[in-house]
């Protein structure tokens, strides 16, 4: 099968515009007559289903959360990018694009990157008629900040609250929607298979996460905004929720999995405590425009930070960056603390750097620090116990988000007809790496601005017939569903999910996290087998399937979290270069630095499910006409 | 950062179902002062569970105080002893060693227990259906820049538009009153231009998506503010009641 991303012909300015116009169209009054799956109500998924509502198309929204309004991109904190330009400092649209191209390291598509730094200007305007409450500056315009990868002050922000505001925006559309009744929504229902039917995504399985009924739903297309896949490591900085059953179980239906190996590590994160510990925390990366990242030039310093002479420091990003200094991408940063601790230059010798305020709060004082990320500084001191106003933060890169997900083209639909994919779901436009301040853009531009057209085009050639929940599809979609439920219940081992889980993140840290190498990598995917035979064979999960049951809940989560691992390293292994996240040890510059290889490797990996442990690699050759392929540089 | 262990008695609220009578469970953990109290829960339940035993029933999600998710009323208070913090941050080493401490879900008639100390609050989502929004199509914006709002007003509707619609305030207060969750709502817009046209009509419709619901009426306490972990304030509340009332002389003169 050929992978065609239907990207449009013409200038790339001007592609979406010409695609826009071309689409077919939905008659305003046959809308009514189609019904619209959407499963997740995260900023892709609320903004989708509010869109695709206030359209007139009957939509039924899913989630396993008790209230739509807790989706993980509230936990958001720092910002969104737009191209405003308003603060006159030489952005544009076509600067927004170029450096999310490049700070993706070259491996999305130009053209889908250049529609979201167009569609960001309107995500702005559309959050602020919504009241959606960003910073002002006292003349009563819109503040900006600056985050890493860009050189232009382009984020817009609500303290370091922007994705609950922006997913609140969302969700308050929603409600409306839902009153309206186009839209109806399902809590705590989690989807747990895809239903096919000639060839065409058609409905979904889900449980009631309450009763643990099985439930079927049908509809003419079905679009998964259902987030990324970084708990895959046990310990990240995403919800304990999140996870990756629902693209996964659509993977084995037949959707191509591209770019699994792409994670991104945060830089800004509080170190890791203890066994006990559930989760890492972010700091939000607005941080570093004003706290230096610093550790001690010697190894075994141990003194206190306040105790260690200017000159004994090493602010190892400003030396080594002098041009982006702390604002290097996310990448780069995290790799760069990886690089000091292995050293033995961390905080008492521990994996973790200084972020330090103090040059700051000389600089501008501190109340004005406080109004800047007062909350932030809050949660800091509430989880360590420490004051950052007085000591300088610690902290160290920690799995947040990922760039691989389900293939999609243009249109956001991937190779099953039928099924679209947005937001961190897909793996769309951030590349290798993805920079800050642009998931909450890539999430509302896809739900809002893209996906409202693009399926309508899909469903002009598409018949409203109702789907009957009662075909043989969805028999042996729900069967398939029970079976797994019956053997999760059936092990009755020793070992509990969490206890496998963690496991799985330790191998996964280890040999697929920051760095990676063919031997490393080579062992992961040994050793992530042989720990999922242990799962099938050793599990323990207590209660049954028709109640209640967390446990039962997280087993299926990490059952599929152990078979995503191990297509992880496959796809790292095979990716022979080092771009953006993705750092493989044999590729690397003299100083260290990525070694991409055009050349071969200018491509999206798609994988094809064909059983447990066994793939096929399709290739999306990409094209690069108006961002020049160039080593990335941010010296 | 980690230090002695703490050695806790834990009385839990067990309940298996919304029909069942519930009762406290008592629990020995030892737990690091560095722990959250939620990572505490955790470690009870993967000892439970590798027992065989059911686990205890909680919600968590985020674990960094913003999705609303979590919520247990912890000695008494909901979220627990320390201000502005929700249950999720809050970490042993506010606890002593040989402290007993009691866990209960959220109370409310509003608020059904739907096992141990998991509630229903799908009521707020019904309240915020009735209005909780500006009536808004995608894509018919205007520049954002062409809505000049003061960075106080701004910063006043952000307070507001902070809550995490825990519901805390509902379990704090006596009456089982929703009134400064529906007025942090009500006073983001109520705050904002953008607000305006839907302003009368948006306080009524959610008051009686509030009233109908079963949720209780305020009495001033003030327990909901001191026990929000976002520390919304209860001006909130005053400005819903100033908008109602004046929403009945407006009605009067224009349809809302």
């Amino acid at each position: 099968m050929k992978l065609e991303s239907k990207v449009p012909e013409g200038n790339i300015a001007e592609k979406w515009t010409n695609h826009k116009f071309k689409m077919k169209l939905v008659n305003p009054a046959n809308k009514r007559k189609y019904d619209l799956i959407v499963v997740g109500t995260g900023l892709a998924g609320a903004s989708a289903a509010a869109t695709l509502g206030e359209l007139g198309y009957q939509v039924k929204v899913f989630t396993y959360h008790d209230s739509s309004r807790r989706a993980h991109s509230i936990a958001a904190q720092g910002g969104i990018n737009a191209a405003k330009n308003y603060q006159n400092d030489g952005d544009s649209v076509f600067r927004l694009f170029y450096d999310t191209v490049k700070g993706g390291d070259f491996r999305s598509r130009e053209a889908n990157v250049y529609r979201l730094a167009e569609v960001s200007n309107n995500i702005i305007d559309q959050c602020v008629a919504q009241g959606v409450p960003f910073a002002r500056e006292y003349g009563g315009l819109l503040a900006n900040r600056s985050f890493g990868g860009a050189q232009v002050s382009r984020t817009f922000y609500a303290r370091g609250e922007t994705g609950q505001q922006l997913l609140l925006g969302a969700y308050s559309s929603l409600n409306r929607q839902i009153k309206n009744g186009n839209v109806k929504v399902y809590h705590r229902r989690e989807m747990l298979d895809l239903v096919i039917v000639n060839g065409r995504a058609q409905g979904i399985i889900v449980r009631n996460l309450l009763t643990g009924e099985l439930e079927r739903y049908s509809a003419q297309a079905v679009i998964l905004a259902t987030g990324g896949y970084s708990n895959v490591y046990f310990l990240s900085t995403n919800a304990m929720n999140s996870n990756a059953t629902a693209a996964w179980r659509a993977h084995k239906r037949g959707a191509f999995f591209a770019n699994p190996s792409f994670t991104q590590i945060h830089p800004t994160c509080l170190p890791v405590h203890g066994e006990a510990q559930s989760k890492l925390v972010l700091m939000s990366e607005s941080l570093r425009n004003d706290g230096r990242i610093w550790v001690p030039k010697k190894a075994g310093d141990n003194r206190p930070p306040n105790e260690i002479p200017e000159d004994e420091r090493d602010y190892y990003l400003e030396r080594k960056y002098p041009a982006f200094g702390n604002l290097v991408p996310r990448d780069v940063a995290s790799r760069n603390a990886k690089y000091v601790c292995d050293e033995g230059r961390g905080v008492n010798g521990e994996r973790a750097v200084y972020l330090d305020f103090s040059d700051a709060i000389k600089r501008v004082g501190k109340k004005v620090i406080e109004e800047k990320y007062g909350n932030l500084f809050d949660m800091y001191q509430n989880i360590t116990g420490e004051n950052p106003y007085e000591v300088p933060m610690k902290i160290y890169p920690a799995p947040h988000y990922t760039m691989g997900g389900l293939w999609v083209d243009y249109n956001l639909m991937s190779n099953i007809p039928g099924l679209f994919v947005l937001g961190e779901a897909n793996f769309s436009d951030h590349g290798a790496n993805r920079l800050g301040a642009s998931a909450l853009m890539q999430g509302l531009a896809d739900g809002y601005f893209v996906i409202p057209y693009t399926i309508g085009n899909y469903l002009a050639s598409e018949k409203p017939e109702k789907v009957d929940t009662e075909r043989s599809e969805f028999n042996d979609a729900e069967q398939n569903v029970k079976d797994i439920i019956a053997k999760l219940l059936s092990v009755n081992g020793k070992q509990t999910v969490d206890e496998i889980h963690k496991r799985l993140g330790h191998i996964l840290m280890d040999k697929v996290g920051m760095s990676r190498s063919e031997k490393g990598l080579k062992e992961a995917i040994n050793q992530i087998r042989e720990l999922r035979e242990e799962f099938w064979n050793d599990v323990k999960v207590v209660g049954t399937g028709e109640e209640l049951n967390q446990t039962l809940e997280r087993a299926g989560r990490v059952a599929d979290f152990l078979e995503l691992g191990e297509l992880m390293a496959v796809d790292a292994l095979n990716r022979n270069e080092s771009c953006g996240a993705h750092f493989r040890e044999e590729y690397q510059t003299e100083d260290g630095e990525a070694l991409r290889n055009d050349e071969e490797y200018a491509y999206v990996a798609a994988w094809e499910f064909k059983k447990v442990s066994e793939w096929e690699l399709h290739k999306e050759d990409l094209k690069f006409e108006y961002v020049k392929l160039a080593t990335r540089s941010y010296k | 950062m980690s230090g002695e262990h703490l050695n806790i008695t834990l009385k839990i609220w067990r309940q298996n179902s919304p029909n069942d009578n519930g009762q406290f469970e008592e629990f020995k953990v030892s737990i690091s002062p560095d722990a959250s109290i939620l990572e505490m829960l955790d470690e009870l339940n993967n000892n439970l569970e590798r027992e065989g035993k059911r686990p205890v029933a909680f919600e968590s999600d985020c674990r960094e105080g913003i999705c609303g998710t979590c919520g247990i009323v912890i000695n008494g208070h909901p979220h627990g002893p320390l201000p502005k913090t929700a249950t999720c941050q809050l970490h042993m080493r506010n606890f002593k060693d040989g402290d007993v401490i009691y866990l209960e879900p959220f109370r409310a008639a509003a608020f059904p227990i739907i096992r141990d100390l998991i509630v229903d609050r799908s009521a707020f989502d019904k309240i915020q259906q009735a209005g909780g929004y500006i009536s808004f199509n995608t894509g018919g914006a205007p520049d954002a820049n062409t809505i000049p709002i003061g960075k106080d007003v701004a910063a006043e509707a952000l307070d507001a538009a902070e809550c995490i619609g825990c519901g805390a305030c509902v379990a704090a207060c006596k009456n089982s009153s929703a009134m400064l969750f529906v007025g942090a709502k009500v006073s983001q817009y109520a705050l904002l231009p953008q607000g305006q046209p839907e302003r009368y009509k948006r306080v009524q419709t959610m008051v009686a998506a509030m009233d109908e619901a079963g949720f209780g009426s305020c009495t001033n306490t003030y327990a909901c503010e001191a026990e929000c972990p976002k520390g919304i304030s209860i001006m909130n509340i005053a400005r819903m009641n100033r908008d109602f009332i004046k929403s009945k002389i407006v009605e009067q003169e224009v349809d809302i």
